[in-house]
């Protein structure tokens, strides 16, 4: 075991570093240009797409470099780099992956970019962790496949102008997932109509998305036909490495021990109340346990070796990190804790309330809990499937 | 940046591994743990040519020189096997000495624990039970060229068998005024009871010190002729809680292999009951605990020869997390096994009650927790 960097890791370690402080200020002076001028920059620097291939546009990063540079811009709370959230997480590697050189010039380059959002067409009412019983209909017709169905849970639908879509082009194939192709689609195709779902947060983040009879041309296909699930597990892939979270939950967790601080529990601030130590201290311990998983994964990574369904385990952590620090900040508030924002009575204008009730895309959005324990039972334990 | 092993200590563990599935099955485990000694000297002398006793012993000392990662992967299958042995003692024991004695002193004790001649043990712990080096009951006197120790021990791991104590005490005020003197379990004065321990593979005992009278240059003396000092007895306590974690690592791997095994056996309700959720959900979550445990476990060991200023907050992370995880992977180790689990003849009961010796010494996950806090946190 060794945790120093390579000279050649810590020489890239201090371009990053000097780079942020040249163009990265403190997060109370990011406002006017500055959303801009940061998309230009790290553009220009390859930081976009920093793991695809130069030639398509990225920066042909090693697996050292991603995570170091993750590291870094989490530690310092630095904006996403690039806002296509879908297209730079999964829809541009798949493409790279599974496109022609046509859809490659056509997509890629965009995605790099940010000129447009892309939305994910998976989930479906009857079907949501069992994805691979999807019932959308893609029926070819000459040059053209028509879908038929409907799409739910999806989300950006409002604002993306292509869908990375899942349609079921073989009924009765076993296995299930056999019968599905993936298909590229304009969410202005006629027939398409998208219907916004309010969520328990109050927002539209996500929506229904109905197919009557839409007509996709067979070049918008990824993949061969019959493929479409290999497409979906190396893209759901590219979303679970965790050391990038990791800085995230700290901030939050640094945040709630300022709040036991201030809080007084009989009198005495809740810092020094053993019960409210003890949970930061197990907050702390779980954070640094994602951490060192995180950097077990990377070393078998840069070794070579596949890392799969063992990301689930840091999966787990996050999500349950997630609510758990944001309940603890309302129950150090006491009575206060039923107070949302919109009042000055409200402990952090309703901070911690905010967050215990936003935690649906990630703890959800990417498998719940109970489909990552699935895949670390069947997959890692090799148990039988359900 | 490598967070893994090296091939060598890969070879060590199926080395250690395959010895340990030939020469000590789990019946031979039981037999050996329900034996009056409570361990084997033949698998000690076997064990002692295979090098393992002076796993940390300096070569010159005639031991293999290699460090604490090495030493995780001895204490991971020792504590997969169950393998009933006076092994955490001479580890204890080796660290102390080689960290804090002097190179005579080195001379005199290692070569002689290398080889398995005699079996050391660190009694440190008392009645009052705190766990604060500063705090220690048991007082040494000077006479003349002698050292007086009179107190008590209690928890000391294999203490019947052992032939030495590394005795802590105080022999004046103040940090520096904790020493560590070895005593010979047959000096006069030295009584050895045994305590009945929740798990009969790992004995415990008490050490009473009436008047025992040793030479003066038995205690430990680093190179700088200095007493080794509260600061040397709390570092030996960061030693002894990651090394009982690292067994604890291989322990909950076996008795969560056991289940997994059975999940894929037995058949109920005309299914397999690994199919069911119920089973297989606390299977899933007891994985991402020991693999939580284990990454926070290779970190303080690494901290403990690299980086020893972190080392204290990393190895209670550790320590306190396992300590409530595999508490709970007893309990379900036995549960998920149904009746069965629930026998004497049926192995899950041995984990289950490993947890309960393992999550009771060298500090329990409240306070591991409070030093996290105080070390990482506030």
């Amino acid at each position: 075991m060794d945790f120093n960097l390579t000279p050649e890791e810590e020489a890239f370690r201090g371009d990053v570093r000097s780079f942020l402080d040249e163009h990265l200020p403190p997060e109370s002076d990011r406002g006017g240009m500055f959303p801009l001028r940061w998309a230009k920059v790290v553009r220009e620097k390859r930081w976009v797409g920093f793991s695809w291939p130069r030639d398509v546009g990225g920066g042909g990063a090693t697996v050292m470099q991603q995570a170091i540079l993750k590291e870094e811009l989490s530690q310092r709370a630095a904006p996403p780099l690039g806002t296509c959230i879908m297209g730079l997480a999964w829809v541009g590697p798949a493409i790279i992956q599974h496109g022609t050189e046509e859809q490659k010039r056509q997509f890629i380059p965009d995605i790099l970019d940010s000129k447009y959002q892309w939305c994910t067409g998976y989930s479906e009412p009857a079907v949501g962790s069992d994805l691979a019983a999807l019932q959308c209909r893609g029926v070819r017709d000459g040059d053209h496949y028509v879908v038929t169905g409907q799409k739910i849970w999806t989300s950006l639908a409002e604002w993306a102008k292509w869908m990375i879509l899942l349609v079921r082009t073989e009924v009765g194939r076993e296995p299930k997932h056999e019968g599905i192709t993936c298909l590229l689609v304009p969410m202005d195709s006629p027939g398409l109509t998208v219907k916004p779902i309010r969520d328990l947060a109050g927002h539209s983040f996500f929506a229904e998305v109905f197919f009557d009879g839409v007509r996709v041309p067979v070049e918008n296909r990824l993949g061969e036909e019959g493929k479409g699930w290999q497409i979906t597990l190396g893209a759901l892939a590219n979303e679970r490495s965790g050391i990038a979270e990791v800085a995230g939950l700290r901030r939050r967790l640094d945040r709630l021990r300022e709040l036991a601080r201030v809080r007084t529990l009989d009198g005495r601030p809740a810092l020094e109340d053993a019960r409210v130590r003890r949970r930061l201290a197990e907050f702390h311990t779980r954070i640094s346990a994602m951490r060192f998983n995180g950097l077990r994964f990377l070393t078998r990574q840069v070794k070579g070796e596949s890392v799969g369904s063992e990301t689930s385990i840091n999966k787990l952590h996050a999500a349950r990190l997630e609510q758990q620090l944001a309940e603890f900040g309302i129950e150090l508030q006491g009575s206060y804790g039923a107070l949302t924002g919109g009042s000055d009575e409200a402990v952090a204008g309703g901070h911690w309330q905010k967050q215990a009730l936003g935690w649906g895309t990630t703890v959800i959005g990417g498998g719940t809990p109970n489909v990552q324990k699935n895949i670390i039972a069947e997959r890692i334990l090799g148990l039988p499937h359900d | 940046m490598n967070f893994g092993f090296t091939q060598e200590q890969q070879i060590l563990r199926s080395e250690v591994r395959k010895y340990l599935e030939e020469r000590c099955p789990m019946e031979d485990a039981r037999r050996i743990m329900e034996s009056a000694e409570g361990y084997c000297p033949e698998r000690w002398k076997e064990i002692a040519e295979l090098g393992w006793l002076g796993l940390l012993v300096p070569e010159s000392y005639g031991g293999a020189g290699l460090g604490w990662v090495d030493l995780v992967v001895l204490l991971e299958e020792t504590g997969r096997a169950l393998f009933p042995s006076p092994l955490l003692g001479t580890v204890l024991a080796t660290l102390a000495i080689v960290e804090n004695g002097s190179p005579e002193q080195q001379q005199r004790y290692l070569p002689r624990i290398a080889e398995g001649t005699d079996l050391f043990s660190v009694a440190w712990l008392e009645r009052a039970d705190v766990l604060d080096p500063e705090v220690q009951a048991t007082r040494a006197v000077r006479e003349g060229d002698d050292l007086v120790l009179d107190g008590e021990k209690l928890f000391v791991t294999d203490a019947v068998s052992a032939s030495h104590f590394i005795v802590s005490c105080r022999e004046s005020e103040g940090p520096e005024g904790i020493a560590l003197a070895v005593v010979p379990a047959d000096a006069a004065g030295v009584t050895v009871t045994n305590l009945p321990s929740i798990d009969a593979s790992k004995r415990l005992g008490k050490v009473s010190l009436a008047g025992v009278r040793v030479p003066a240059d038995a205690t430990l003396q680093g190179a700088s002729g200095r007493p080794a000092g509260a600061a040397a007895l709390g570092r030996l306590f960061d030693h002894a809680a990651a090394a009982i974690t690292a067994e604890m690592v291989g322990a909950a791997e076996g008795a969560h292999a056991m289940v997994v095994e059975y999940a894929k056996a037995r058949r109920q309700f005309g299914s397999l009951i690994g199919r069911f959720q119920g089973v297989k959900h606390p299977l899933a979550e007891m994985y991402v605990d020991i693999e939580s445990f284990k990454s926070l476990l290779y970190y303080a060991a690494w901290c403990l020869d690299e980086a020893p200023d972190e080392a204290a907050e990393h190895v209670s992370m550790a320590k306190a997390y396992a300590s409530d995880a595999f508490t709970r992977i007893g309990i379900d180790a036995v549960e998920l096994h149904g009746a069965i689990g629930y026998t004497w003849e049926y192995d899950a009961q041995l984990y289950l009650k490993r947890s309960k010796w393992a999550k009771a010494m060298f500090g329990s996950a409240d306070h591991h927790y409070e030093r996290v806090a105080e070390l990482g946190v506030v």
